[in-house]
């Protein structure tokens, strides 16, 4: 025996060919199915650039072996890396070409009539047979009612000399239709996320309380590629108050203790030259304003702070928002007096507690998210704030060309500690004036979202469901009918039902069996009953 | 009565005399599944004593009627023995499942607003749901071999909320304040209820496929296992209950994408929460594919199936109360 086998050679096209059809066929659909499930699981697992920024940065400085090889893979952003792209863009090739000819035969078999009934229904996978005591005419008219009524379409052909009557039936193409509104609703779907991804944007900003939001102006702006961002609607927002409540009405060893239970922001907005309203947000309940819509996603203390120099001039006067750590509120942030000469500039950074505890371990820590007990604890630098006039954080201090204060007296070994009380006023060592905490007051975490793409998203995942439940609950079952009117006896005939059906259908017989007894008519009596059932598998 | 997603009233009271219909509810549900489980061990004497008697009404009606043959008609009029063992367990079933529901009834009572805040809470409704499908279903036909492999989880899943996810009674967080809580989360508990059902049936389909493909000599092992349908029948019925959960599934992923939307400003954020739950979808999306594809249904869909199932524990256990998300609220 020969050991090799000519084949055919495949010129280019038919590799090609070869190709979209390995691409396009369902097992290869099912291999990145199964593949998709697994590429997403390191992105559930691996902190994500994209979400929070703040996590991958502890990731990489806690493992700093692992951390640069997952960087160089793509671990920290897997939703957007070139590999699971890839996976999913495979995906949707695939279900492209698969679904375009089955709408193509699919239009072709709505518009083909009902088959002809054959000649022998005892080879179909269901089948029964019944005497009826009514003339062959009676059972024709009950079977053509009944086969309606369940919304079968019927084909009934002009009756030949010799040869038994019957109707044919189809019904479930509605099974088809709704399986191909599914997939292309997903194509849709993936389409209007693309959308969303070119022409939408998200403005963040923290806005403590009786500050004005200008659209356009936010802290940070995360814009799609086609975006114009000279053309934001002009509305303005301002922060009159918010309203924040934690869980106290619990003991203190409850893990319920401190959870948040209420946030809302009472505001008064006004759209371009309209008049101002007040409107309220919460979570769950977002602002529409100008065609944007304003989420409150985060909140926070401002302390109301003031620098003053030694003849008691003010250099700094602001509500300065801190950043929340934990759970409890305890926060960071930085004062940054920068209207003095730049090697004479100060810096403060440390915290902000609404409810001041100090711990062993832990130096001072908040107890409570709500300011039952607040304080500030702060150290203090000097120098220039702005080496190289860089963009930096205005919740840190970049220490790298300052130098850090030290305490006096008795703490003179140590760094300087600032610790104070709402009202406090402290003087600043070697005559640099003093730094006072006024108030406690809050901010706003808000953000602005405009997506072009959510509206035709949710449509097309709707529609796409009302297609799955169809193509999930119709069954496509074909079924005939023959009445043949007894040659001894023209009052009575014998009824044959036969049934056929696409795919798995296990109530096939129940429903052949239930049609048989409704042509029948439910009073018939002497009934004969013969069940083929899976005589053809 | 009205829900009030905010509420800040809270009956620590009734929350307690919740916990205890929750305790009853599992001892009892203990008490059906060791019932199902005597029942089931029965089965291999239940059938030989059928054997017997069968013989014996043949050979009677043999003798009486002389030299002819009685046609097995005769011998199917052999009644089967009553099962009482499976009879206590479904009435048993129905007395764990009322106390159940008296247990999630009073704790809505509690917390006024749907008892679905917390991993305890729709541990709770989650066996409950499942246990109300198993019992709709025996009124229709005789499961009572599935009795068993069901009460077992169940009971598990009960304790396991009892023991470690018990949480007290609390108002909800402000992003929970919300009509898409009763929405979006009780179609997944019922989703989760129905996939949990289709995971027990494809245990029962792997069990009876290993003694089919071991032959003669397989059917001879774990006799008691003749009480339950066939592999192909436990096959067909796993994807039946499953086309009905993964419409519900996409449907909770559809909710959670505009609640997310309402909430967190964009209906996607690849929160770990959100990426298992695509998973899952995709799993058991490749699952129904796999029935539909030459050489994939049978034992390797099954395996998928099993996987998808994996994925909702996975989901459920470890995503809620180890990954860090927007989805923490385990209560824990």
């Amino acid at each position: 025996m020969s050991s090799t086998i000519t084949q055919p050679r495949l010129g280019p096209l038919g590799t090609a060919r070869w190709f979209w059809r390995q691409l396009t066929s369902m097992r290869t659909a099912l291999f990145l199915l199964l593949l998709l499930a697994v590429a997403a699981i390191p992105g559930s697992i691996i902190p994500q650039t994209g979400i929070d920024a703040g996590r991958v940065a502890m990731y990489k400085t806690n493992h700093p072996s692992l951390a640069p090889w997952l960087d160089r893979l793509g671990f920290f952003n897997v939703f957007v890396s070139p590999w699971f792209a890839a996976i999913y863009i495979l995906l949707i090739i695939s279900l492209i070409g698969c679904v375009i000819p089955r709408i193509r035969i699919h239009l072709r078999t709505l518009r083909a009539p009902v088959p002809r009934t054959p000649k022998n229904l005892s080879r179909l996978p269901a089948y029964v047979e019944r005497s009826v005591d009514e003339p062959a005419d009676v059972v024709l008219d009950r079977a053509r009612q009944v086969l309606k009524r369940k919304r079968y379409r019927v084909r009934e052909d002009a009756a030949v000399e010799g040869r038994a009557r019957s109707i044919a039936a189809e019904a479930g193409r509605m099974r088809e239709t709704g399986n191909l509104i599914f997939h292309s609703c997903l194509i849709w779907v993936v389409l209007a996320v693309a959308a969303g991804h070119l022409w939408g944007w998200r403005g963040d900003a923290i806005v403590p309380v009786g500050t004005p939001l200008v659209n356009g102006q936010y802290d940070t702006l995360n814009a799609g590629p086609l975006v114009d961002t000279s053309k934001f609607s002009p509305w303005l927002l301002r922060l009159n108050s918010l309203d924040v409540s934690f869980e106290d009405k619990v003991a203190p060893t409850s893990p319920q203790y401190g959870q948040p239970r209420h946030f809302t922001a009472y505001t008064t907005v006004q759209d371009g030259n309209g008049k101002p309203q007040r409107k309220v947000i919460s979570v769950n309940h977002s602002l529409s304003i100008g065609g944007n819509s304003v989420y409150l996603l985060g909140n926070g203390y401002a302390p109301m702070i003031t620098v003053r120099d030694a003849k008691g001039d003010v250099l700094y006067q602001q509500e300065t928002p801190f950043l929340s750590q934990d759970n409890n509120y305890k926060s960071t942030g930085a004062v940054k007096v920068s209207s003095l000469p730049s090697s004479q500039q100060m810096g403060f950074f440390g915290f902000f507690l609404p409810t001041a505890a100090f711990s062993d371990t832990l130096g001072p820590v908040s107890t409570f998210p709500a300011p039952k007990d607040p304080a500030l604890v702060l150290g203090m630098y000097v120098g220039n704030l702005f080496p190289g006039n860089e963009p930096q954080s205005v919740y840190t201090l970049d220490t790298s060309a300052m130098k850090q204060v030290q305490g006096t007296g008795a703490q003179s070994k140590q760094p300087l500690r600032l610790m104070l009380k709402p009202g406090q006023t402290v003087k600043l060592p070697g005559g640099r004036g003093s730094i006072t905490f006024n108030s406690v007051q809050r901010w706003a975490g808000l953000s602005t979202r405009h997506d072009p793409g959510k509206l035709p998203a949710l449509y097309g995942a709707l529609l796409g469901l009302i297609g799955l439940i169809m193509s999930m609950t119709l069954r496509r079952r074909r079924v005939f009918v023959k009445v043949t009117a007894d040659p001894q006896d023209p009052a009575r005939s014998l009824v044959s039902v036969g049934g056929l059906a696409k795919g798995e259908d296990p109530r096939l017989e129940v429903a052949i069996d239930g049609l048989a007894l409704a042509v029948a008519g439910d009073d018939s009596t002497h009934v004969q009953l013969r069940t083929q059932a899976g005589a053809r598998t | 009565m009205k829900f009030d997603f905010s509420n800040d009233h809270i009956d620590t009271g009734i929350a307690t005399l919740s916990s205890h219909f929750l305790w009853a509810s599992a001892l009892v549900l203990t008490l059906a599944m060791m019932s199902f489980a005597l029942d089931l061990a029965g089965a291999p004497y239940r059938a030989a004593r059928l054997e017997a008697r069968r013989s014996a009404t043949t050979q009677t009606q043999a003798t009486a009627d002389g030299d002819v043959l009685v046609d097995t008609a005769v011998a199917t009029d052999v009644a089967p023995e009553k099962r009482p063992w499976g009879g206590r367990g479904i009435t048993l079933s129905w007395l764990g499942t009322l106390l159940l529901i008296v247990a999630v009834v009073t704790r809505t009572i509690a917390v006024g607003r749907p008892p679905l805040g917390n991993m305890y809470e729709f541990s709770m409704v989650g066996c409950m749901f499942a246990m109300v499908f198993f019992l709709a279903w025996s009124l229709k036909s005789d499961i009572r071999w599935l009795g068993v492999f069901i009460t077992g989880p169940i009971v598990l899943f009960e304790m396991l909320a009892a023991v470690i996810y018990y949480t007290a009674a609390s108002s909800l967080m402000p992003s929970l304040q919300s009509y898409w809580l009763s929405i979006h989360v009780t179609v997944a508990t019922l989703s989760v209820a129905l996939s949990t059902l289709a995971f027990s049936l494809t245990l029962a389909y792997f069990v009876q496929n290993w003694r089919d493909e071991r032959g003669e000599a397989g059917r001879e092992r774990l006799k008691w296992m003749d009480a339950l349908p066939s592999a192909a029948s436990l096959d067909r019925t796993t994807y039946g209950v499953l086309i009905v959960a993964f419409p519900m599934w996409t449907f909770t992923l559809i909710a959670g994408a505009i609640w997310a939307q309402e909430a967190w400003g964009h209906y996607w954020n690849w929160d770990p929460k959100e990426v298992w739950t695509l998973v899952i979808w995709v799993v058991y999306a490749a699952y129904l594919h796999a029935r539909a594809t030459a050489g994939w249904s049978g034992k390797k869909a099954a395996y998928i199936a099993l996987a998808g199932f994996v994925a909702i524990l996975i989901n459920y256990g470890i995503v809620n109360v180890y990954f860090v998300g927007q989805h923490s609220y385990s209560g824990l």
